[in-house]
């Protein structure tokens, strides 16, 4: 093997690679927005936690989709795993407190997330599709059987979430607090993904992802990779569900449902999957298109919303971002040879 | 050419006085315009419509503005966002709409916390008025028809022993509730609950159905929510020669729904429901409304039960603004709607002072066949019919 | 002989919706195994072909077999159309693009459906000889679940027969198979594979037509029964006509039985005899295994 020699540290991919981690310019800007929307607009805030909340629930698809490379239609198992267990607690008087109560939605959602994975990630392709489907889908079920302590279809309503510290109440006409307390999370979350992401477990994800075959030639355990890896993505939307129970004050089946899981999947690979900030762009245009074409012109919604996908799959499989991606790569190489 | 400059400034004069006089109220409307429930919305939607078409005269001097807002789906969570922003960023004075039960139940806090009166246009959850102090209802529970029914086929049809089958989601569950209790409080026996599937898709009923023959009950309750599941029910009584096997189809309204009733064709023919509306009911005032809606809608087209709870919901909404007179503070329209009385196309109805919800009458109708079409035959009626669920405070409604 | 009644009902009842289930599917499950690609729109055709069934019935006054013949070519002409033009460029992409173009094109056909005809259900009328019931010696039953069964007994005979006594049934087995060793052989797979597609879509669309006294018809119905119809493909195994064939009659049979017996838990049965066998055999019951 060759020695390594002078020089090689400072050689551009060396750098390149070195500095993956460090915090860009741009970075802070995402929250910065956020922090402006509360005080831009007040009005606006019951929509603006519901934006939060899934692009918390978007980031969490990403770990597994855009970085382990796992296709699957049935995350929602996990934010509604999440969400119930807040729900269930706070309802029956067990528990209420926020912040401990998003920690064990956590640690639940990590517990089917785990189970699950263990059993479902031998398979891969079609079988894992319908694999996480049916899981999610069985579980949808067992909510609306358990009805006397779910609530069946009509759900929990009026959870009674004691207020954040103590202090700060949920106020459910004026959600000042719930929008607060659902960025601070988000970017809790954010950085712990971030932190995973560009870690050696990190890197090795994206080998698998990649050659999964030479990966396994490298003698990476890979099955325990994707397992783990599954079980913080799951961990992670559990928390999106239990915030979402909080700040909603509600939990109801759709939190189980196809519909759920199917628009996270949508707006990740809209935004752009495997680049992290891909969830925040794809949340932000979907739901702000979602939410002012279908005020003007309902069903048009869905057959745009058609459309767009046709045409991302067709031309733009890197999503928005991936958009952005080529054009500054473009203006970079004309800036470079002018 | 001065005459018609002082005609001219004599009628901008008298326009502006009048718009000025026009006091405007807003109501805020949310309904699944898009999504499963579409066809639902839209019947409502008419129906709200169809009642300020016809009585602007109630209406002036006052201008009601409807600002209307999509939910998509019965899950709750939109349904909290659309009245949220109708109520701070469009500031309306009124919240109408409500077709699914969730979407009730999960705006109760916001409407509480919102202060403003919430009419409920077609949800049916019987303990839903006790969730907010503030919702009215002008459509019905699924108590009124099935509890009515209950005690209907023990004295009128004679029947000792009855299956269920029904849906299984709450609505289902409480209509199940309501049967039950009356028709067994008054001597008849309930033999077998068949849950028939969810709200979602419509299931193949072959299985359930065949189980309820089986086990020869003399009536047959059903509850499915109204549409296609309606019509698959009854396609699939006909096709297991239930009706010759002397199996009566008894069942709440929503299975002989009038925008689908002409669709299931001969197969309707002899199924007994217990319902508040339908199309065929004979008085004047449902006269001149089914009139006026094929009128404005299509000869072909006909309201229903969720058109005529839209069509009272804003006779309602009319009546509280007339009576504060523009100004619409929560408790006086409370008050204004206690003991309300309105000649609907479903006959007299009236708000209850204690519970909100709506009183009125329920016809047991037949399905026949007459001139060609389905034509629902009213035999039988009772009048001022109160949800009894909230009135004997059982079941659900029972305190807590 | 009670006891014998009852389980023929059931194995009937079971049996008809089965047929359904199957006649939708194969087209799904040929098309998988053949080219690899996710099809999520396949409910879409399935739906569009049931409602050119139903508007040609109502509209032309076309009687039901004719309807039925019209709506299997209109729908595999539009298959042709789409794959040509648009299908044929993901060939290569990753099951993620082929899922969400899928979902997006699925998207497209019930929102054109509901803007062009409306979101309600479409009757569809059955010739008066296809209702009511049939005397089968010890019990009478549904006359249109007998003639579904004798139908999907002929269609699964038909198959059967054109892919193990046809050049083309070989030459679809064979890329199922093998596909890089069938193109080594000159069989053309891309012409192979437009036939193939329009084939499956033209039998959804009679699924769909066939099925729609029992499964109704209205725009979500391609997204309502979706699942279902991947559970028989994935249970049957991709690219398995037979397989589809048992795997259909399996959900239906026990769809219908649990019902009947268990109505309460009935859905969630099903999911997890489906994670069961997938687990147990990941290719499906009678899929080739994955080297």
């Amino acid at each position: 093997m060759t020695p390594p020699q002078a020089g090689w540290a400072e050689h551009p991919a060396a750098l390149a690679l070195a500095g993956r981690h460090r915090v860009r310019v741009w970075e802070p800007i995402p929250w910065v927005l956020a922090l402006t929307f509360y005080f831009a607009f007040p009005k606006h805030l019951g929509f603006g936690t519901e934006l939060l909340v899934t692009i918390l629930f978007a980031i969490s698809l990403d770990l597994v989709l855009g970085y382990a490379g796992i296709v699957t239609l049935g995350h929602a198992a996990f934010f509604g795993a999440g969400a119930y267990t807040v729900g269930m607690l706070a309802k029956q008087g067990i528990w209420n407190e926020p912040v401990t109560g998003l920690i064990l939605a956590a640690l639940v959602a990590a517990a089917v997330g785990l189970g699950s994975g263990l059993v479902l990630l031998r398979t891969h392709g079609l079988t894992l599709l319908m694999l996480t489907l049916c899981t999610m889908a069985l579980l949808e079920e067992a909510a609306n059987l358990a009805h006397d302590y779910t609530g069946g279809f009509d759900g929990l309503d009026s959870l009674p979430i004691a207020p954040l510290f103590g202090v700060f109440e949920f106020n459910p006409l004026y959600p000042k607090t719930q929008y607060l307390y659902v960025l601070t999370v988000l970017f809790v979350c954010f950085v712990f993904v971030r932190t995973v992401v560009y870690s050696p477990f990190g890197q090795s994800l994206t080998g698998i992802r990649e050659n999964m075959l030479r990966m396994h030639a490298v003698g990476a355990p890979v099955r325990g990779r994707l397992v783990l890896c599954y079980a913080l993505s799951a961990a992670i939307a559990g928390v999106a569900g239990g915030i979402w129970a909080q700040a909603n004050a509600y939990v109801n089946l759709g939190t189980l449902g196809l519909d759920r899981a199917a628009t996270v999947l949508i707006i990740l690979v809209l935004g752009g999957y495997g680049r992290l900030y891909g969830a925040f762009v794809g949340a932000v245009a979907y739901m702000v298109l979602s939410h002012f074409l279908s005020k003007i012109y309902p069903t048009a919604w869905q057959l745009g919303l058609g459309l767009l996908l046709v045409v991302i799959a067709l031309f733009a499989r890197n999503g928005i971002l991936g958009i952005a991606e080529a054009a500054v790569r473009r203006l970079w190489t004309r800036h470079a040879t002018s | 050419m001065m005459k018609r400059i002082v005609a001219v400034a004599v009628a901008a004069l008298a326009m502006t006085t009048s718009w000025a006089q026009a006091q405007e109220v807003k109501v805020g409307v949310n309904l699944p315009y898009t999504g499963i429930g579409a066809e639902f919305a839209q019947l409502v939607d008419r129906g709200m419509e169809l009642y300020l078409k016809l009585n602007a005269d109630k209406v002036r001097p006052y201008k009601i503005t409807l600002i209307k807002r999509d939910v998509k789906d019965p899950g709750g969570a939109n349904a909290k966002i659309a009245v949220q922003e109708l109520l701070t960023q469009d500031n309306v004075d009124i919240l109408a709409g409500w077709i699914y039960s969730p979407n009730a139940i999960a705006s109760a806090p916001i409407v509480t916390a919102g202060k403003k009166l919430a009419v409920i246009m077609n949800a049916g959850t019987a303990q839903i008025t006790n969730m907010s102090p503030y919702y009215v209802r002008t459509s019905f529970s699924m108590w009124h028809a099935g509890y009515a029914l209950g005690e209907a086929a023990a004295k009128l049809l004679n029947a000792k022993t009855a299956v269920v089958g029904y849906t299984d989601f709450p609505p289902g569950k409480d209509s199940l509730a309501a049967f039950k209790k009356s028709f067994e409080g008054t001597g008849g026996k309930v033999i077998d609950e068949i849950p028939m599937g969810g709200a979602g898709a419509v299931p193949d009923f072959t299985p359930f159905f065949q189980r309820a023959k089986d086990k020869k009950p003399d009536v047959f309750f059903v509850f499915v929510p109204a549409g296609d599941h309606a019509a698959a029910v009854v396609k699939t009584y006909a096709a297991l020669g239930m009706r010759d096997a002397g199996i009566k189809l008894i069942g709440p309204g929503d299975i002989t729904q009038d925008t689908k009733l002409q669709a299931m064709g001969a197969a309707a023919v002899g199924l007994i429901t217990m319902h508040h509306y339908h199309a065929d009911l004979d008085n004047p005032e449902n006269k001149r409304f089914v009139e006026a809606w094929k009128k404005e809608y299509g000869a072909t087209t006909t309201p229903d039960f969720m058109a005529v709870g839209g069509y009272d919901g804003m006779a309602a909404i009319v009546h509280v603004v007339q009576t504060l007179k523009g100004k619409i503070g929560v408790e006086q329209a409370l008050e204004a709607l206690k003991g309300w009385k309105f000649a609907s196309p479903r006959g007299p109805i009236s708000i209850d002072p204690v519970t909100r919800d709506i009183v009125m009458n329920e016809y047991l109708s037949e399905a026949v066949m007459k001139d060609g079409r389905v034509f629902q035959k009213v035999i039988g009626k009772i009048d001022g019919v109160k949800d009894a669920c909230k009135e004997q405070k059982i079941g659900p409604c029972a305190p807590k | 002989m009670i006891f014998g009644i009852d389980v023929a009902s059931m194995l009937l009842g079971g049996v008809a919706a089965g047929m359904v289930l199957f006649i939708v599917s194969v087209g799904l499950s040929v098309t998988m195994g053949l080219m690899g690609f996710v099809n999520l729109a396949h409910g879409g055709f399935a739906m569009l072909g049931g409602y050119a069934i139903a508007l040609a019935m109502k509209h032309w006054g076309l009687g039901f077999v004719p309807a039925l013949v019209f709506g299997f070519v209109v729908t595999a002409a539009a298959s042709v159309l789409l794959e040509r033009l648009l299908y044929a460029r993901l060939y290569r992409a990753t099951e993620l693009d082929q899922v969400l173009f899928t979902i997006g094109l699925v998207f497209m056909m019930i929102a054109s459906v509901t803007l062009l005809i409306g979101p309600e259900n479409q009757p569809l009328a059955l010739p008066a000889i296809l209702q009511g019931q049939i005397n089968l010696g010890i019990t009478q039953y549904r006359t249109y679940s007998v003639v579904l069964i004798v139908v999907g007994i002929v269609i699964v005979g038909g198959l059967w027969l054109g892919f193990e006594r046809t050049q083309i049934g070989a030459q679809i087995r064979a890329a199922v198979d093998n596909r890089r060793m069938a193109e080594s052989l000159g069989i053309n797979i891309a012409r192979l594979f437009t036939i193939t597609f329009a084939f499956g879509s033209g039998m959804a669309a009679l699924g769909g037509g066939l099925g729609a006294e029992f499964l109704g018809l209205d725009p979500q119905y391609a997204l309502k029964y979706l699942v279902y119809f991947l559970i028989v493909v994935a249970v049957g195994g991709l690219g398995r006509v037979t397989g589809v064939f048992y795997a259909a009659l399996l959900i239906g049979v026990l769809d219908f039985v649990l019902k009947k017996y268990v109505p309460q838990g009935g859905t969630a049965f099903i999911y997890a005899l489906t994670i069961l066998l997938l687990l147990w055999r990941p290719q499906g019951l009678f899929g080739a295994k994955v080297t």
